[in-house]
């Protein structure tokens, strides 16, 4: 049924009812508006004041005034190659985490899929990773790689002294590995957001109606061919919701990698939202350089956003 | 409309057993994934048990190397969360405890074999109280304004519609670091600093664009026919959304109070910059154990272990509808 069918058919509806209860209008301002007003109120103010702060040299400990500099903030930022560096460390990021999440996810998704014996338990433990706060997860992640006292280097079976791999500090037997560190806060945000990408594919499979699947059983369709033409495009609007919300996240987060590295070793973790953070928070506290910075990230944000709704448009009218 | 009614609405949904699922190759196949599954979930969980472990075990045990899989348990990091504790001098702690241990609480007796005495309550707990008001409360709001607000948006045809859904995923992009000062600035001129109503509110407009999104997700795959029948049966839209929609939109409804009440739940740099004592979190309370002294892994584990245990609640309470399928999803096309 396409989209103009479907509103031709409410319409129709909605004039045979607006006589009876509320008129459609009524319903609609409503139900939009208490949300609408809420968002607006809370993020009109921060939205435009950091914006007002991105034009200026601030520093929130200083008791001195916000003084206009125009771009600076932004035209320090983009001609700084660091900077650069951070955003391609975070794309590399981003792309691991959200990738290897997406696929671990609706993997996970695939199989828990149907019911057996025990799965609700199965599956409420399955995302208790995601249940636990970042910072938690952070520290406790360091204690786990930690090489003199951790279990990750005994679950490898790598526990020599000194030929043991550091994992946060990047060293195997005391050599740098390129990225090692990276990898090391990649896998364990794959390992806490996997879960998340699970449960919505999940729901997504499970609301699929049976009567697909049996068609093509007895029109013998094969396996691949059932997953690629019912399964794929039927999960792919809540799965695409899911990656479009990690994809967010991965770009914000600052959280797990501040717990575990703090940036380090050098800058090779030095996400940009860790950079934001250490701009906002810590040393000059540079309030109006990061507030640039913010709405530099905001945008590539938003950016990526649109492709992702395009594409899950196009889903939605293919489906 | 027409096509709706020639089809008939008179036939029973009959659900049906897939007949592609009962041969004995497709139960083979069935245990062989049920064991898969455990396998997986057990390995994802060994920093759950490495956790819990940790929460047992003495201070020193906790950096032990190599680390200890054997150990004599003990309760010194749930001590150490829940009471604030002084020094006493070894002998005199000897003596307490040899003494009359009858008098003396568990609690007590595990903080004087390690030489402290307790001097009561720590925060901890009074900020637990806290987070569960503060995230019960967004989590419910969230749900509520963001259901009607997504139905509103999944079934007519709102002016701006794209526009406006864009505007709330916004709401969730500008990164926290910036919003906090602004934020900070708005509650102290408004009174919201440090109290439950401003971290209510803030936690469910966070919650907000996941909670619109996600539930305009689902709503979308409800099928229109069986609210157009109700309708036409002289039901009206509200009776026709709480007798319909909502049954069938339970899964939808059970993933987004999931996932607000775990962001609601763990949130930190908020509470932290936003809240002082009376509406403080537990969050900002367990990263600050960490000041004092080195490192407490027993303490945090403890904590941490104590603050997954509400969440992890509700999450299997739900697990039913998190796991159902559709209930009649038999008209769709």
């Amino acid at each position: 049924m396409t989209a103009v069918q479907t509103q031709a058919r409410t319409s129709n509806v909605q004039q045979q009812k607006r006589r009876r209860g509320l008129s459609d209008r009524a319903i609609i301002n409503l139900f939009i508006w208490p949300t609408l007003l809420l968002l607006i109120l809370w993020n009109a103010f921060p939205l435009f004041y950091s914006l007002f702060l991105s034009f200026t040299e601030y520093s929130a400990i200083a008791r001195k005034e916000p003084v206009w500099v125009g771009l600076a903030n932004y035209q320090d930022i983009l001609t700084d190659p660091q900077m650069w560096k951070y955003f391609a460390t975070t794309g590399r990021y981003a792309l691991v985490t959200v990738g290897m999440q997406t696929l671990l996810g609706f993997g996970l998704a695939l199989l828990v899929r149907e019911k057996f014996k025990g799965s609700g338990l199965i599956t409420t433990l399955i995302l208790i990773p995601m249940m636990l706060s970042p910072v938690v997860v952070g520290l406790f992640w360091k204690l786990i790689y930690n090489p003199a006292f951790g279990f990750f280097n005994y679950l490898i079976m790598q526990t020599t002294p000194g030929k043991a791999p550091d994992m946060l500090a990047g060293t195997i037997a005391r050599t740098p590995v390129p990225n090692l560190a990276l990898w090391a806060v990649a896998l364990v945000d794959i390992w806490m957001w996997t879960p998340f990408v699970m449960l919505l594919a999940l729901s997504g499979l499970k609301a699929i109606p049976d009567y697909l699947y049996e068609a093509a059983v007895i029109d013998r369709a094969s396996s691949w061919f059932q997953f690629r033409r019912i399964t794929l495009p039927q999960v792919a609007p809540l799965l695409m919701i899911a990656v479009l919300f990690r994809t967010i996240e991965a770009f914000k987060g600052f959280d797990l990698v501040m717990g575990m590295t703090g940036g380090g070793p050098g800058d090779q973790t030095e996400l940009i939202a860790v950079n934001l953070y250490r701009q906002a928070f810590q040393g000059q506290f540079r309030t109006g350089h990061a507030s640039a910075l913010a709405y530099i990230i905001l945008i590539i944000i938003i950016a990526i956003s649109n492709l992702y709704i395009r594409y899950l448009n196009g889903l939605r009218e293919e489906g | 409309m027409s096509d709706f009614y020639e089809v008939g609405p008179a036939e029973p949904v009959v659900i049906s057993t897939r007949v592609d699922k009962v041969s004995p190759k497709a139960r083979r196949e069935h245990n062989v994934r049920a064991a898969i599954v455990i396998a997986i979930a057990m390995f994802c969980l060994l920093p759950i048990f490495v956790m819990s472990m940790t929460a047992f075990k003495t201070r020193s045990d906790a950096v032990s190397a190599p680390p200890k899989l054997l150990f004599k348990p003990t309760l010194e990091g749930f001590v150490f969360l829940f009471t604030e504790r002084a020094l006493v001098p070894p002998a005199r702690a000897q003596e307490l405890l040899a003494s009359d241990t009858t008098d003396l609480s568990l609690f007590e007796r595990v903080a004087l074999s390690s030489g402290q005495e307790i001097t009561g309550p720590s925060d901890y707990v009074g900020r637990l109280k806290n987070s569960l008001i503060i995230a019960g409360v967004s989590t419910i709001f969230s749900v509520v304004l963001g259901f009607f607000a997504a139905y509103a948006f999944s079934r007519f045809d709102v002016p701006g519609k794209d526009d406006l859904m864009f505007f709330i995923l916004s709401t969730r992009m500008l990164p926290a670091v910036v919003v906090t000062i602004p934020l900070f600035l708005m509650y102290r001129q408004f009174g919201l600093h440090d109290t439950y109503q401003g971290m209510i509110l803030l936690y469910t407009v966070f919650n907000l664009s996941l909670a619109v999104w996600l539930l305009k997700g689902f709503i979308d795959e409800i099928p229109l026919e069986y609210e157009e029948a109700a309708l036409v049966d002289g039901y009206s839209r509200i009776q026709a959304i709480f007798k319909i929609v909502l049954p069938q939109a339970m899964t939808g409804i059970a993933a987004t109070v999931v996932f607000s009440l775990i962001f609601a739940w763990n949130e930190y740099a908020f509470a932290l910059m936003l809240t002082s004592d009376k509406a403080r979190t537990a969050p900002p309370t367990i990263a600050t154990m960490l000041g004092r002294g080195g490192i407490e892994w027993s303490a945090i584990a403890a904590g941490s272990l104590g603050f997954l245990i509400p969440v992890a609640i509700v999450v299997f309470l739900l697990r039913d509808y998190l796991l159902r399928g559709v209930t009649f999803g038999a008209v769709r096309r």
